[in-house]
């Protein structure tokens, strides 16, 4: 590829802590996932009543979309930033409630509330309602995280001239276990060069 | 930069399991829709289409004797030899796999599933599907809700475009369950009649499964009769609700809009839209707004789903190998299930099955989530 990109910054959400820029911003003491979102969603002092109707891949997604775009020096609508996520459970957390809604003939409850979030994109529908991003969009399953294909898929925006930048990124969310990593993909020139190999890098510093 | 083509395919589907037998079904205006009258799948009456056990388990022996992999699996894995073996393919390390599914095995989360659980991440099915043919790259599966097949395609070309692959197997599949029907009807989306899309009395959704397979491929030799090049593509957000589409078609409107602008052609230049149509009240009509804004009031559009209902993550692909089709046999099908016009904005849907040369069209779909894409394809082989 000929043209070089950069990272202009980079998030995570993991083991009650969030981080912007390899920088801890917020520690929780909780150790479920409900009240550590919650801790952060207050530390970070927003006032968006549809965040607690999301589901918890929605939540973490939104949060970690939250600490990359909150301060923006222009309108966020003008930059044109695709979203780009990631993950391997898809949406399974929240598949797991709606199965077990419609289980029992005798005791069938399903919800549209619920269903809707049985789609691992909608995480990307709320970031970009909240963000006004009218953007290109797109999930992809893995079996673990890939910054090959992210960076490949990023990349391809950026050049092909669908985007002026990408938002990247990896949530989950399986059980008891969750993390979203996201970073800020930009023409822009900064201190970290967009490469596979610097993605993978900051993945790991997790 | 090379050109791409969608070349060789295959529908697993109630109307048949390959492209020509499907398209000789859908030119009789035939449908697969039949009515579901099974308390396990669904407390009430439903039209769906659904593919028969006898037949998929017959025409899957003939290609396997592994009894591991489960009914969804079968039908992809059939789809997928389909077009291996027709397009003469040699899989290489620059052959890439893309799978697009919204629930892929979904059905192995219910307890009383024969499967284990775990068979319900979308990785185990894409690595089942890699291992039975021997793809040694890593699969992709893209989930964006229902415009996951027609994304397939443009997530495909794009990896072909930047030269990490030289081509792609593209294989959809999702699956008729009671996990996506309750769903449905807790929405109070699903139709107990014949789905009209675009229609004045349209009632809501059916629900469909199949399997659809095709190469994408940088190669200009050796291309199926029906190939299409992708002149362009795009799949923008509406920004506005995760479950209902946007009241003026933005991103639907944005994606036609930048797809356009990509192929370096205008709205005039489209013979036909192979559109998402599901029958719904606000897609239909988001649509309608859609393309009146983007100037396609009167051009020829048509939603497959009178005959195989809404196939959600397969949807896209299927219906842009019928539109393929279309193509090759100048013909227009008729919108099954339409009779009145039933949005606000003027739309020119296909009454009747009708003959017309045809040479570019327009795919597009909407899902939750906001998601919504739009890719451009025009005929390779000329010959009239």
């Amino acid at each position: 590829m000929e043209n070089t990109y950069y990272i202009s910054n980079y998030c995570s959400i993991k083991n009650g802590k969030a981080s912007l820029n390899g920088n801890s911003q917020i520690t929780s003491s909780e150790t479920e996932i409900p009240l550590v979102l919650k801790n952060i969603y207050k530390e970070l002092d927003l006032n968006y009543r549809k965040f607690f109707k999301m589901d918890t891949l929605s939540k973490l997604s939104f949060l970690a979309a939250e600490m990359l775009l909150k301060t923006p020096t222009e309108a966020i609508e003008e930059r044109d930033i695709a979203v780009v996520l990631s993950n391997n459970a898809s949406s399974l957390d929240t598949d797991r409630k709606h199965q077990k809604s419609i289980a029992d003939s005798t005791n069938y409850y399903p919800s549209p509330a619920v269903f809707v979030y049985t789609l691992p994109n909608i995480c990307i529908g709320e970031i970009c309602i909240r963000h006004r991003l009218y953007s290109e969009n797109s999930f992809f399953i893995f079996d673990d995280f890939s910054g090959e294909h992210l960076f490949d898929y990023a990349s391809s925006l950026i050049s092909s001239k669908k985007s002026n930048e990408v938002l990247c990124g990896w949530v989950n969310v399986d059980e008891e276990n969750y993390e979203a990593f996201m970073y800020l993909v930009s023409t822009e020139k900064s201190k970290i060069e967009h490469t596979t190999k610097e993605i993978n890098r900051l993945y790991q510093e997790l | 930069m090379h050109k791409i083509f969608v070349s060789y395919n295959n529908i697993i589907s109630s109307l048949g399991f390959n492209s020509k037998t499907v398209v000789n079904a859908i030119s009789k205006e035939k449908s697969g829709l039949s009515l579901i009258d099974n308390p396990d799948v669904l407390p009430h009456l439903v039209f769906a289409s659904v593919i028969n056990d006898v037949l998929l388990d017959k025409a899957y022996a003939e290609i396997s004797t592994n009894q591991e992999h489960t009914r969804l699996e079968k039908m992809m894995l059939l789809s997928m030899d389909n077009v291996l073996k027709i397009s003469e393919i040699n899989i290489t390390k620059k052959t890439g796999l893309i799978i697009s599914t919204t629930k892929g095995n979904i059905d192995a989360i219910d307890d009383d599933n024969s499967f284990q659980p775990k068979r319900s991440y979308l990785s185990s099915l894409a690595n089942s599907l890699k291992a039975h043919f021997g793809f040694t790259t890593e699969p992709i599966v893209v989930s964006n809700a229902c415009v996951s097949g027609i994304l397939a395609i443009a997530v495909a070309k794009r990896y072909i475009a930047i030269g990490r692959f030289d081509e792609v197997i593209v294989v959809s599949g999702d699956m008729v369950s009671p996990f996506i029907l309750s769903g449905f009807d807790s929405f109070q989306a699903l139709s107990s009649e014949r789905c009209k899309p675009y229609d004045k009395n349209r009632t809501g959704i059916n629900i469909g499964e199949v399997a659809a397979t095709a190469l994408v491929t940088s190669k200009s030799e050796n291309l199926a009769p029906e190939a299409v090049e992708v002149l362009g593509d795009s799949a923008c957000n509406d920004a506005n609700h995760i479950s209902g589409p946007s009241r003026t078609g933005e991103g639907l409107y944005r994606s036609i809009k930048n797809a356009l602008k990509e192929a370096g052609i205008t709205s005039e230049d489209i013979d036909y839209i192979s559109a998402h149509g599901t029958a719904t009240n606000f897609n239909d009509e988001m649509e309608s707004i859609a393309f009146g804004r983007a100037g396609m009031s009167t051009v020829p559009i048509n939603s497959f789903k009178g005959y195989f209902g809404h196939t959600l993550g397969a949807s896209g692909l299927l219906e842009t190998i019928l539109g393929m089709h279309s193509l090759a046999n100048n013909t227009l099908f008729a919108s099954l299930g339409f009779e009145e016009l039933g949005v606000s904005q003027p739309l020119n849907v296909v009454k009747t099955t009708t003959k017309k040369p045809l040479s570019i069209f327009i795919k597009t779909a909407s899902g939750f989530g906001g998601c919504n894409t739009a890719v451009i394809f025009k005929e390779v082989n000329s010959i009239k």
